[in-house]
């Protein structure tokens, strides 16, 4: 199969081409777009360059950037600013260990979220960590979550809002929470009965990934057990975190996503933002009188599992479960709670019949 | 540049920028991005504008490197219709779902007035479909086949000379719906010096009538050399064949005249390559993101418009689309109740119509009833006299027959006729028995004739009044 791409000129035309050089321009550069070898195609006769509008895609959105939003929840102490400092390897939360003692413990649960813009490789990315201070602090704890469930709603209506206006920004901003990291304390029992109803009651608006903190405190038997059981009760309680066995796409996502499901989550997480050397490297981890936890050895703790998980392979696919589904539940069930936004036409009617 | 300006953006929102103090990973975000889409497949919608026999569908083949469709269209169609058809090409591991829309017929009519009609109306209701689809309550905006046309190319016939009127009629009007890119097409019958100065007029032409035809980006550093260099090409000259020469060594499409050879992929020929490489290789995303932001955003501001919302109230505050919605339902269900009670009147003024009609109709039957009955009753009244009468003559006439009767046999005794006439005439009327006095007994037989005839009236009548009377 041949193809002509641009610069290939036959040299019949070779005088033909110096006459009509004021026409024609000089040859130019190709352009930069990657010359992929003919493949496998069933009826196409030559390459034409379809493929290459996966390039102009990826230039595209890095033009534009990213946004991600995500909610760390646990209670005090139990190390989530640690954990997201660790995450993004910077500074990202103020972590609450230098709190003043005299500081109050909020008496409802807060909602802090602090933006920030970091940029890897060319891809720049607004990063929003959303601190739920004051969860499972007081005394009586109940419906403590529901704060949480009520800025998650905001959220989901401030997009709304912007979506159903009639001239529409280029980009709505997105503050919609992608990613809610749930954190569990490793008593190595089972969940606590304050874990069971956040998660039973948050699963349904917003991506939950549970991780088990400061789990350099298990052996590693007692590690699996904790796992399983706390497995078992998630699943005996009807909660579905991320990711969702309804969402599988694919088998090929099946597959994966059940291997993680079954046998990672919930991640045993360890984090730490100090630097120790070892082996002549210069390695995160935790200094003990018994020896140093490398957060980032998968011997040690999960913590690389979950950043791979959250940042590097689904981070897109947390974004597009928060807007083609929990999104798209919330916009459904709040139009048909306000009588509809039905289209103003002959279905109208149609429209105004079924929501009556 | 754009980095710096999505930078100052964001900072703009509060957000402090952070120092990365190792690889977290994140850059692989695009190639996410790119997989899911990949894994979805692409869309994208051409639609071709052009006088029969221009080159559409050689043109189109042409740059697909496929034989899409062979059907050739006669120039008799009384009006302009589009024909879409889609078709799925792979590349790679690239979907791409292609739906070409030709017009047939464009140019043909003697009377081209409504032309551009069809074409304005199928771009719309496309924007339509998706307005629709996204003002559902349950939608899936993820998986929908976006059949929005992305780019319109405008084939132009090489007159040489300037955009026929019909040309710059349908430019106007397409102009603000979708990237109209122009063509000049079968460039072959132009020679080089004219095809430059036939598209410097063509430019100036579009210029000075303020059409906007879709101008590739250069917004992004690594194309907008190129894109800038390409739109002082405009429009297009291209050739389209797909019968393949050998040239040299190589197969390459050409088109082959006795003066020489055509050769479609050589750039000193014609802009076919350009052509396919603006359209499909640099700008294809663009085209989209256009048709999408730009375009379609349009279509839905005039439309929600026209439907009468608005974005800020009567004094100027922001109205959310929410109250402007309630508001048109009250007004809708206020309609629908207006419309019940009109409808309840006019059921009920129909009923009182019918029972009044039925009244009268009552009324007149009554009337005919109670006339029939009266008419009745006096004709069995007169019925009842005469009977009475008859009665009244029988019973006299009897009388008299059995006082004959009597006198005769006594005449027989005594004297003759007279007296016995003298009965029998009592029997009958007194002027009547006058008469009979002098009369013989012969005349007794026509007499009797008389009575007897009159005796077959009464009982005549009696029959006729009995049967009346059943």
């Amino acid at each position: 199969m041949t193809w002509i791409f641009g610069s290939t000129k036959g040299s019949a035309d070779n005088k033909i081409e110096a006459a009509m050089s004021e026409l024609v321009p000089e040859p130019r550069q190709k352009p930069a777009v990657p010359m992929k070898p003919v493949g496998i195609n069933s009826n196409l006769l030559g390459y034409i360059g379809i493929d290459t509008i996966i390039e102009q895609m990826r230039k595209k959105t890095m033009k534009t950037g990213f946004d991600f939003n995500i909610m760390v929840v646990g209670q005090s102490g139990l190390g989530k600013s640690t954990l997201v400092n660790t995450l993004f390897k910077s500074q990202v939360s103020r972590k609450s260990s230098g709190w003043n003692r005299e500081e109050k413990i909020p008496k409802t649960v807060e909602i802090k979220a602090i933006g920030h813009v970091i940029e890897e490789g060319g891809v720049k990315m607004k990063l929003t960590v959303i601190d739920t201070p004051g969860f499972g602090d007081q005394i009586n704890n109940e419906n403590c979550w529901e704060p949480i469930e009520k800025y998650i709603n905001e959220q989901y209506e401030k997009f709304l809002k912007e979506e159903v206006n009639i001239a529409r920004k280029k980009r709505i901003p997105d503050t919609r929470v992608h990613c809610c990291l749930y954190f569990i304390s490793p008593t190595g029992h089972s969940l606590r009965p304050l874990d069971l109803e956040f998660m039973k009651h948050l699963s349904k608006v917003v991506n939950i990934i549970p991780v088990i903190a400061k789990a350099d405190t298990m052996t590693l038997e007692e590690k699996t057990e904790f796992k399983q059981r706390v497995r078992k009760e998630l699943e005996v309680n009807g909660i579905e975190f991320y990711p969702q066995k309804e969402f599988d796409e694919d088998l090929e996502d099946k597959t994966e996503n059940d291997k993680i499901r079954q046998e990672s989550m919930p991640f045993a997480v360890v984090g730490s933002d100090k630097e120790y050397q070892v082996n002549g490297k210069r390695i995160l981890g935790r200094k003990t009188p018994w020896g140093v936890i490398e957060v980032e050895n998968l011997n040690h703790c999960e913590f690389a599992l979950l950043r791979d998980f959250v940042i590097r392979t689904h981070l897109q696919d947390l974004k597009e479960v928060t807007h083609n589904i929990h999104y798209e539940t919330y916009r459904a069930k709040r139009l048909n709670d306000n009588g509809g936004l039905p289209p103003v036409t002959a279905e109208t009617e149609e429209n105004h019949e079924s929501n009556l | 540049m754009a980095s710096s300006e999505v930078a100052r953006q964001l900072q703009n929102d509060n957000c402090r920028p952070l120092s990365l103090s190792g690889h977290v990973g994140f850059d692989s975000l695009p190639d996410q991005l790119v997989n899911k889409s990949v894994n979805q497949g692409f869309c994208f919608n051409i639609l071709c504008i052009g006088e029969t026999g221009i080159g559409k569908s050689t043109l189109i083949d042409t740059l697909f490197n496929t034989s899409f469709d062979d059907r050739v269209s006669t120039h008799f169609q009384p009006n302009v219709r589009l024909r879409a058809q889609t078709y799925e090409l792979q590349e790679s591991n690239v979907r791409l779902k292609l739906t070409i829309v030709n017009t047939v017929g464009f140019g043909d009519q003697i009377n081209k007035e409504d032309s551009y009609q069809p074409i304005v109306d199928y771009i719309d209701a496309q924007f339509e479909a998706y307005l629709q689809e996204e003002l559902k309550i349950k939608r899936s905006l993820y998986n929908y086949h976006d059949t929005r046309i992305h780019v319109c190319l405008y084939f132009i016939s090489p007159t040489g000379h300037s955009l026929k009127t019909l040309d710059l009629l349908t430019m106007k009007n397409l102009d603000s719906k979708v990237n109209i890119i122009p063509v000049i097409a079968k460039a072959d019958t132009i020679s080089k010096t004219e095809l430059q100065k036939f598209k410097i007029k063509l430019m100036s032409e579009l210029v000075s009538n303020g059409v906007q035809i879709y101008q590739f980006p250069t917004d992004d550093e690594t194309i907008s050399k190129i894109n800038a260099t390409m739109n002082g090409h405009l429009p297009f000259a291209v050739v389209g064949s797909m019968e393949e020469m050998k040239i040299g060594n190589k197969m390459v499409k050409a088109r082959q005249y006795p003066w020489g050879i055509v050769q479609v992929e050589n750039e000193n020929h014609c802009d076919f390559v350009k052509l396919r490489e603006m359209l499909i290789c640099t700008n294809m995303e663009d085209l989209r993101e256009q048709t999408h932001a730009r375009h379609y955003e349009l279509y839905r501001r005039c439309k929600l418009e026209e439907m009468g919302f608005r974005d800020t109230g009567p004094e100027n505050k922001p109205v959310s689309l929410q109250e402007t919605y309630e508001a048109k339902r009250h007004e809708f269900f206020g309609e629908l109740q207006r419309k019940e009670e009109e409808m309840r009147q006019m059921f009920v003024q129909r009923v009182k119509e019918k029972e009044a009609i039925l009244k009268e109709a009552e009324r007149e039957l009554q009337a005919k009833f109670e006339h029939l009955k009266r008419l009745h009753q006096e004709e069995r009244m007169k019925l009842e006299e005469k009977r009475k009468l008859l009665e009244d003559d029988m019973i006299a006439f009897n009388k008299r027959k059995a006082a004959t009767e009597l006198l005769q046999a006594q005449a027989f005794a005594s004297t003759p006729s007279v007296s016995l006439k003298k009965d029998k005439d009592r029997k009958k009327d007194p002027g009547f028995r006058l008469e009979l006095l002098c009369f013989d007994v012969r005349d007794h037989e026509i007499v009797n004739v008389q009575e007897q005839s009159e005796r077959e009236k009464l009982e005549r009548d009696r029959i006729s009044h009995r049967e009346f009377q059943k």
